[in-house]
């Protein structure tokens, strides 16, 4: 039943959050800097994602060949302008295999 | 580029990622029932809270038996970075009313990179409520799926799954890493700044560090008379790809 209740609260809360910055007042989001902040959040924080989700294992940063190489994989299809579908099936192939040889 | 032709790109990069990214439900909900959540609470919380961080962040509290307060607060802090994407999507989107309040479910790391990765503001529409829409569908669906097939599903990530995500987030920057200096060093600044706090905070936190490297561009640097403010007007994008690799580059952001 608590467990009910955390998922509850924590669905709620979550919310709130995504709606508060939605809702922000436009005389705000007017603001050069305010702007220039709120177009640079999602560079650093999708980068800091990549980061994260590639070099980590729980707190540990660790180097795991078949996620780099997947990364790599990711890296060299886009020099290559292939289209974003093949981007993402080139990094799951190359991971995927690197970790079945591995 | 024609606007509409903008729009189409934004409706197949929305869709591309959440097709790819909408089925990593599958290992959410087995994680989640795996943890000791019942079927039911694990499709709830995919329901309710819609942002696979926060999602994961109770589920591994659940798992190891911690205080259920402490991965409440987990969840929130993890939760608090849709809060600044959402400052950068209420300009994109200008919803108001019973919008604004779907909307605002649908403010998460996926929907937010296609919507910036677009040339208009109208394509950016386009991209997040197609992005919003599959991966909703797909990651609750996949969230049951999942939930319910644990024992017959293996490890997702034997399958490389897990660098999807990843993968998706480096594509729809591509653009706007390639074009703007200062988006480079936001981006390792971001990224040095999560990986440096990796050991030393909770789960998931690190990465709303990433946050101080766009604070500190955006107060030390020179910002130009109304930049930033918005996308160019719809139809006046002009030339250049149209799809979810043009990340707000050139003279339009």
């Amino acid at each position: 039943m608590t467990l009910w209740l955390v998922i509850a609260a924590v669905g709620v809360g979550c919310y709130a959050l995504k709606l508060a910055g939605l809702a922000a007042p436009r005389e705000l989001l007017d603001q050069p800097r305010v702007a220039r902040f709120a177009d640079l959040v999602p560079v650093a924080l999708l980068s800091a994602l990549i980061a994260v989700q590639v070099l980590t294992s729980g707190r540990e940063l660790t180097v795991d060949p078949a996620r780099l190489s997947g990364l790599a994989a990711a890296v060299l299809a886009l020099v290559l302008r292939a289209p974003f579908l093949v981007v993402l099936i080139a990094a799951a192939v190359t991971t995927g295999l690197v970790r079945a040889l591995v | 580029m024609s606007s509409s032709a903008t729009r189409r790109a934004a409706v197949r990069a929305g869709l591309s990622l959440g097709v790819a990214v909408g089925g990593s439900g599958l290992a959410f909900g087995a994680t989640a029932v795996t943890s000791g959540l019942s079927v039911a609470q694990a499709c709830a919380l995919s329901l309710v809270t819609f942002t696979g961080a926060s999602q994961y962040a109770l589920v591994g509290v659940v798992a190891t038996g911690g205080s259920l307060a402490v991965g409440a607060v987990g969840a929130l802090l993890l939760g608090g970075r849709n809060t600044l994407y959402g400052l950068r999507l209420a300009d994109l989107l200008r919803v108001t009313g019973v919008r604004r309040l779907v909307a605002a479910q649908g403010v998460i790391d996926e929907t937010t990179a296609v919507a910036v990765g677009q040339h208009d503001r109208e394509a950016a529409r386009a991209g997040f409520w197609t992005s919003f829409a599959t991966l909703y569908a797909l990651w609750n669906l996949s969230t049951l799926v999942g939930a319910l097939g644990v024992e017959r599903i293996g490890d997702p990530s034997a399958l490389g799954l897990d660098v999807v995500a990843p993968a998706a987030f480096l594509a729809i920057l591509w653009t706007r890493l390639k074009a703007d200096p200062v988006a480079r060093w936001v981006a390792l600044g971001g990224a040095g700044l999560a990986l440096a706090g990796t050991p030393w905070l909770p789960g998931g936190t690190p990465v709303l560090l990433a946050g101080i490297a766009a604070l500190a561009a955006a107060l030390l640097g020179r910002v130009p008379a109304r930049e930033a403010a918005a996308v160019s007007a719809p139809g006046r994008a002009g030339g250049g790809p149209g799809t979810a690799d043009g990340a707000g580059s050139g003279g339009t952001r």
